[in-house]
């Protein structure tokens, strides 16, 4: 069994809401950690990364004008100075699988849907910091692996070796949504 | 901790990726523990939440003020980008904390006004009644009930908003077919 030093660890919370970032700072120093570093939007957020270089950001999705799926592109920059591959927990109020791909794809290591819980950051804590997964840099993407399930009998479209495979046709979930009205 | 140097990076190259992988920078806070350890780092924490829900209903009302002030802006002025950025994000806000804070059912109706936002075709057009419904629900619960909203009243009213709600998404998005498979999408989260 393993546990967490979290008083080695820092942390840059980003978050609008005032509230939300309390809880946030409460949990983080309850779970041990001393370095909780905090920002009300997406810039002030990236100043702080370049900053303080935290271990682990910990972002809200939707803030004004700079929002956590922008600062998580920005700090997903292969060829930037600050370190690209530091992991990046989402923690939003979205709920829908669509937003968790977007989120995937902008290189978020791990996707945590409110409401918040003491469990729920924790293991996502625990799963960034024990189970690193390796980063893949294509032409349209640099970040976190994002098949967690090894599994070499894949044939779908999105298939990353260049081996010859069949693509298969799969329903639309549009059909399938249209048949349930 | 560190940040990693390049050495620490081995990069595998293939037709189409590459592979970048390193010595894991955060083992070094990784601590193996005895079954028998009686640390509890998560019970910790949810002591330390509980201990904040005094100030709960306090927050909870300081969030539907906002929400209530973006949505007078918008029947003063209309909407515009900025004025509906604020009515969704306060809506929105109101949606991940609710339930935190101990009014689940204001979360749910929260949840049906940012899908409204998100997905009505015309903001201008959508009655301003469906908006008025939710805000004022979500007012009520929040300033009327007893925390843990558990009067059924409340969740019987945030399900026919949003099964209101719903239905005027369905019909005004019958050609949107990437809002309609949105809309019709479950939910991540579960009990939803």
């Amino acid at each position: 069994m393993f546990r967490i030093d979290f008083n080695k660890l820092r942390f840059l919370v980003c978050d609008d809401n005032p509230h939300m970032r309390r809880i946030l700072r409460t949990l983080l120093h309850s779970f041990g950690a001393r370095e909780v570093y905090e920002a009300e939007d997406g810039a002030t957020a990236l100043e702080m990364y370049s900053h303080y270089v935290p271990d682990i950001v910990i972002t809200d999705w939707a803030m004004p004008i700079f929002d956590g799926l922008e600062l998580a592109q920005m700090i997903r920059q292969p060829e930037s100075k600050g370190n690209p591959y530091a992991p990046i927990i989402m923690l939003t109020g979205h709920s829908e699988k669509r937003r968790v791909t977007i989120a995937r794809d902008a290189g978020v290591t791990e996707f945590l849907a409110k409401p918040i819980s003491a469990k729920g950051l924790y293991q996502r804590i625990l799963n960034v910091v024990a189970n690193p997964r390796p980063f893949i840099k294509t032409k349209t993407y640099f970040g976190p692996d994002r098949r967690r399930n090894m599994n070499s009998a894949y044939m779908g479209p999105e298939r990353r070796v260049g081996e010859k495979h069949e693509v298969l046709q799969q329903p639309s979930l549009l059909d399938k949504a249209r048949s349930s009205i | 901790m560190a940040k990693n140097s390049a050495r620490d990076i081995e990069v595998k190259a293939f037709a189409t990726h590459h592979v970048i992988t390193q010595p894991n920078p955060l083992r070094k806070v990784l601590r193996r523990v005895e079954a028998k350890d009686m640390d509890d780092p998560v019970g910790r924490a949810e002591q330390a939440l509980a201990g904040l829900s005094g100030e709960f209903k306090d927050w909870m009302a300081t969030e539907v003020d906002r929400l209530s002030a973006a949505w007078a802006a918008i029947q003063k002025d209309g909407f515009d980008d900025a004025r509906r950025g604020e009515l969704f994000r306060a809506a929105h806000d109101i949606k991940g904390d609710a339930a935190t804070f101990g009014f689940p059912s204001a979360a749910v109706i929260a949840e049906s006004l940012c899908r409204v936002i998100e997905h009505a075709p015309d903001l201008a057009r959508v009655p301003a009644e469906l908006f008025s419904h939710h805000i004022n629900a979500i007012t009520a619960i929040v300033h009327e009930n007893t925390r843990l909203d558990s009067l059924s009243v409340s969740s019987e009213l945030s399900r026919r908003l949003r099964k209101v709600a719903d239905e005027y998404l369905a019909h005004v998005n019958r050609d949107r077919p990437e809002h309609l498979e949105a809309i019709l999408a479950p939910s991540i989260v579960p009990g939803e």
